[in-house]
């Protein structure tokens, strides 16, 4: 079991390596550096910096060291909370992301949680009553589900109701609490509505958490300890729910550390169609306005944030499945 | 049907089973017509080759008969404690008085102990679940009857053992286990589906040895299904031979043995390697296998492997099942004629 | 533990008899079928699988479409009029005085003198016959044919004018025009990239199966880092450092290598898996006490018994191919005009309120569902025919 959690956090702290090379590569692939880009954006405000005032602040940026040796100095200033200047904006990254992150975090987790609340049922019925009118109907759905990209889904969601309502379905906020700072009655706001970017965002994961529990439960519904059960005498909801189903959930639990990335990856394009203030459109804008301070600092944020979503799977799994956990499998 | 074993001490009979599958691509006849009686206390063992429909008759019997297949034709009568009998065929399959059976009458122990246990749930909890469907008692006297089942299966220390999973015990103890739980509520009958099959040879013994313990201590009967021959002379007092579906030869066990009656059985016999067979000779075997259950050859279904086959008759009708002498019954056109 | 599972199922369902051809067993069939070779099999079973066939003629049609993408559309693409912004899609009437004669009628804008909005009336007195094979803009056919014949167009007057089968966009170009150029690239996107992800998928997948050890150990790491982490912000990021001076081949071709990276995991993962299963098994093991050359085995022996599973897993990749460069271009970091893709079209149904009035912008996302699902059906068709032994 130690052995299993000490494998599974070094393997968190490895990708969480990745993502910040990555991340830093990013931030290095336009032409020109953290001064240039400061100069650029201190001379459209009309201040000019000079030749001088430039050399001495690429010193103190050390930018004039290895690459590697900027990247440590980076991420050592990130581990200390610090994620530089966001150009644009002309304030610290960290504030501009601000609740940007939370709610990013809140509208992934609400759609995982609508995945899962759909496709669990779906999926048992689908494989139990294989076959069945009902069973083709979902696996129509399903197939339906992965061929729209999110942001397409998005868009026909936003087209019916703005055509049929007369209403904008996007946005997290009504516009008495976009500003307001937080309270009870704007959490209430806030919940009232996520069903439409959760519903939107969960859709294709649904269709493809329906299709994983049917064939993992379709393989366990074979297997010799579901005849054990009935032939116990068990009467047969009971022998399903209580042993193939709960076999099948494992798995199905694993996906988890799959679907994340997934689902924050979706949350972005689908963000910007729906106007959600997530960190969705403000990448969006931060790469085009090459403020590659901020862009980095959000893809590695998401990176972190997905990677601790997969350890929680990781400790959750092992704690339902009993092989992991006493170390067999 | 005048029956020779048919006696007030039968516990257990099957009439005419005919159970098929349903499939789009053909009708497979698992069980076509299978007649036999386990008697009280007894051992009666059942054998044939895989495909034969061993399986899907215990299936029939616990009415776990999974789609496309249906029992088709037939009675399956349980003599019940109480000396009511009960036509098994007639009741829904997963009413209140069939999962009574389960469990209850009928005991069942699988060919798999590694698949037969929840990999997800502890012995325990798997055997205080039948003892409290069956017997009405809270989980705590649950819990210690299932601690002595174990016991007496000769697990040791099953009151630690009882809250381990599956995969922690080996091989020999979690077969002995699986017998715990189809016992745990003394079942007047076990069937034991190939209880030997995945486990080494040393461990098939220790097996064979407590079923026979379990059966002197607790007087119920047994229905092994196997395609072990040793097996089946060393602990059946009866025997069914079965074929595709069909039962071609039924007798006592030393009859069956020692005056083999059907050519099926014959053959049987004779591909078992012996002692007394001559060094440096090959084995007999059957030859041809087993048609495809869609290719069901017409006729007596034995016909294209049989040696003694009586061209113009074995290949257009079905043979009976009917008595050669008082103890064996056989299906076979060779015995028909004498009659 | 599977075998032992069969063995169990096998007695109470049969198997169903593996390729019989039309799910009749005749017994002359079994003759056929024991001399049919794998591909043989394999074309049996698939063509059982009738999604997977609808799905196979469906992408044909796509592919041909792509092909002749200047010959079905019958205005440039890139010809655009303000005066004909957000022209809805017009009917063509098939039947006049009781024959086959095609026409259409003639829109007349305006603008809506309260509303600001331009409105088009058809002007019903006059038809416009409609022809087919007609001569319209000039093209290379197949890029060295100098044509200028289409599949539609109108006589005696420009199709630009007068012929809007799907309406038109924002700047009053042909949406139906610029559909077909837009089928060309994201269909061929999706194959280019996914024969690059094969190439890499393959080769680190089957060093790292065959080969086992530290090396797999490495490739087993990297693609379980690659597999956790979201991959569109990264892909965003690396899209957006494109320079905005490059051409458009040079981007296509730029987007192409940034979707493959994407799917390239996924087939390394089929290939590792098969590779350590084949190693296993007797037949190679055979073949290596034969003394057969590493690369023998490796082509000779191992291949050919996993093409069909990595066919499968190819058909099945392209869709999340084809929906990355969809999504990135509709972001506007992916392929940028003047190249046409179905996502640029979707660019334009951003703008909700635009949407709202004109809905025919999101026609463009008809063919990338169609297309989509169609990859999915085969790709499933091809899977389960993959072991025709099986």
């Amino acid at each position: 079991m130690v052995s299993y959690i000490i494998r599974r956090f070094f393997m968190a702290i490895l990708t969480v390596l990745a993502i910040s090379i990555l991340a830093y590569t990013i931030i290095q692939l336009p032409p020109g550096d953290y001064v240039t880009s400061y100069i650029a954006s201190m001379s459209a405000s009309g201040s000019a910096v000079s030749e001088g005032e430039a050399e001495a602040l690429r010193l103190q940026l050390g930018l004039d060291k290895p690459i590697y040796i900027q990247y440590l100095k980076w991420f050592g200033l990130i581990l200390q909370g610090n994620f530089g200047m966001a150009m644009e904006w002309g304030r610290p990254v960290a504030d501009v992301i601000g609740d940007r992150l939370w709610l990013t975090i809140i509208i992934s987790v609400a759609a995982i949680v609508f995945t899962w609340v759909l496709a669990l049922p779906i999926g048992i019925y689908s494989a139990v009553k294989r076959y069945s009118i009902a069973d083709y109907v979902f696996t129509f759905i399903g197939f339906l589900g992965l061929a729209i990209p999110g942001f397409m889904l998005a868009l026909i969601v936003m087209y019916v109701g703005f055509a049929h309502f007369g209403a904008s379905v996007g946005g997290l906020f009504s516009a008495d609490y976009m500003e307001a700072s937080w309270s009870l009655a704007k959490v209430w706001d806030l919940i009232k509505h996520l069903p439409v970017p959760a519903i939107v965002l969960g859709i294709s994961g649904t269709a493809q958490m329906i299709r994983i529990m049917r064939s993992n439960l379709l393989d366990e519904l074979r297997k010799p300890y579901v005849m054990t059960a009935r032939a116990r005498g068990l009467a047969e909801g009971k022998v399903i729910m209580k042993y193939p189903v709960r076999v099948a959930l494992n798995p199905f639990i694993s996906t988890i550390g799959y679907l994340l990335p997934y689902v924050v990856s979706g949350s972005l394009i689908v963000s910007l169609v729906l106007s959600l203030p997530t960190v969705g459109p403000l990448l969006l804008k931060a790469l085009v306005a090459q403020d590659m301070f901020l862009a980095g600092t959000i893809v590695l944020l998401l990176g972190v944030m997905t990677v601790i979503g997969t350890f929680i799977s990781d400790l959750l799994l092992m704690w339902v499945d009993p092989r992991i956990r006493l170390g067999r499998n | 049907m005048s029956d020779i074993n048919s006696a007030a001490d039968t516990i257990l009979s099957v009439r005419d089973l005919k159970t098929y599958f349903f499939q789009d691509e053909g009708t497979v006849k698992a069980v076509d017509g299978a007649s036999f009686d386990v008697r009280a206390g007894k051992t009666l063992g059942i054998v044939g080759e895989s495909g034969c429909g061993k399986s899907v008759t215990t299936q029939s019997i616990l009415r776990l008969v999974e789609k496309p297949g249906r029992i088709v034709n037939g009675e399956i009568f349980l003599h019940k404690a109480d000396g009511s009998v009960r036509n098994l065929v007639q009741l829904p399959p997963n009413g209140s008085e069939m999962r009574a059976v389960r469990g209850g009458d009928i005991g069942l122990v699988f060919q798999e102990p590694m698949t037969s246990f929840s990999p997800v749930h502890t012995i325990g909890d798997q055997i205080t679940e039948a003892i409290m469907l069956h017997l009405p008692v809270n989980k705590k006297e649950a819990r210690k009857i299932g601690i002595e089942a174990l016991r007496s299966v000769g697990i040791p220390k099953p009151e630690r053992r009882i809250d381990e999973y599956s995969f922690e015990l080996s091989g020999g103890l979690r077969q002995r286990a699986m017998i715990s739980v189809a016992l745990s509520c003394k079942p007047r009958l076990l069937i034991a589906d190939e209880p030997t099959t995945a486990l080494d040879v040393t461990t098939q013994a220790q097996i064979l040895d407590l079923l026979r313990k379990l059966q002197n201590e607790n007087g119920m009967a047994i229905m092994l299904i196997t395609h072990n021959l040793g097996v089946v002379a060393e602990m059946a007092d009866d025997v069914v031979v079965m074929y595709l579906g069909r039962v071609v030869e039924q007798g006592p066990v030393d009859d069956i043995f020692h005056s083999p009656q059907h050519p099926y059985t014959r053959a049987l016999l004779q591909s078992i390697p012996s002692i007394d067979s001559q060094p440096r000779v090959k084995l007999p075997t059957i030859s041809g296998s087993i048609p495809h259950p869609y290719n069901r050859p017409s006729g007596c279904s034995f016909y294209p492997r049989c040696e003694s086959c009586i061209k113009g008759q074995c290949e257009k009708a079905e043979p009976k099942l009917i008595a050669v002498n008082d103890h064996q019954k056989v299906s076979c056109f060779l015995y028909e004629e004498q009659k | 533990m599977a075998d032992e599972l069969m063995a169990d199922i096998e007695e109470k369902t049969p198997r169903p008899v593996e390729a019989v051809p039309a799910g009749n067993p005749k017994k002359d069939d079994s003759e056929k079928i024991a001399v049919a070779t794998q591909w043989q099999l394999m074309w049996w079973r698939f063509r059982k699988h009738k999604l997977a066939m609808i799905g196979t003629i469906v992408l044909v049609l796509f592919y041909l479409v792509s092909f002749g993408a200047d010959f079905l559309a019958y205005v440039d693409p890139e010809e655009s009029e303000a005066q004909r912004s957000l022209m809805a899609p017009q009917p063509i009437h098939w039947f006049d005085e009781g024959g086959f004669r095609p026409y259409v009628h003639p829109q007349i804008g305006r603008r809506d003198p309260i509303t600001f909005k331009r409105v088009y009336v058809p002007d019903i007195k006059v038809k416009v016959p409609v022809e087919f094979f007609s001569h319209g803009f000039p093209y290379k056919f197949l890029g060295f044919i100098p044509m200028d014949i289409h599949f539609l167009g109108v006589k005696n007057a420009r199709p630009a004018e007068t012929l809007f089968l799907f309406g038109t966009d924002m700047q009053g170009r042909d949406i139906w025009s610029r559909l077909m150029y837009g089928t060309r690239t994201s269909m061929t996107i999706g194959l280019v990239s996914v024969a690059m992800s094969l190439l890499l998928g393959i080769t680190l997948g089957g060093f790292s199966g065959y080969f086992g050890g530290i090396m797999d150990a490495i490739v087993q790491r990297i693609i379980e880092i690659l597999r956790s982490i979201p991959t569109i912000p990264l892909w965003m990021g690396l899209a957006a450092a494109l320079p905005s001076s490059w051409s458009v081949n040079q981007i296509y071709f730029a987007i192409t290598v940034i979707i493959s990276l994407i799917g390239w995991t996924e087939l390394a993962r089929v290939v590792r898996g098969r590779f350590i299963s084949l190693r296993q098994e007797d037949f190679i093991m055979a073949a290596e006490i034969l003394g057969c050359s590493k690369p023998r085995i490796i082509f000779r022996h191992m291949v050919p018994s996993f093409v069909s599973h990595i066919i499968a897993a190819t058909t099945l990749a392209i869709p999340a191919m084809i929906i990355s460069e969809t999504s990135l271009s509709f972001l506007g970091l992916g392929l940028r005009p003047p190249a046409i893709s179905w996502g640029v079209l979707l660019q334009d149904a951003q703008n909700i309120q635009a949407l709202v009035i004109s809905p025919w912008l999101l026609i463009p996302s008809i063919p990338i569902i169609i297309a989509v699902l169609a990859f999915n059906f085969m790709g499933d068709g091809i899977r389960d025919a993959a072991d025709p032994y099986g």
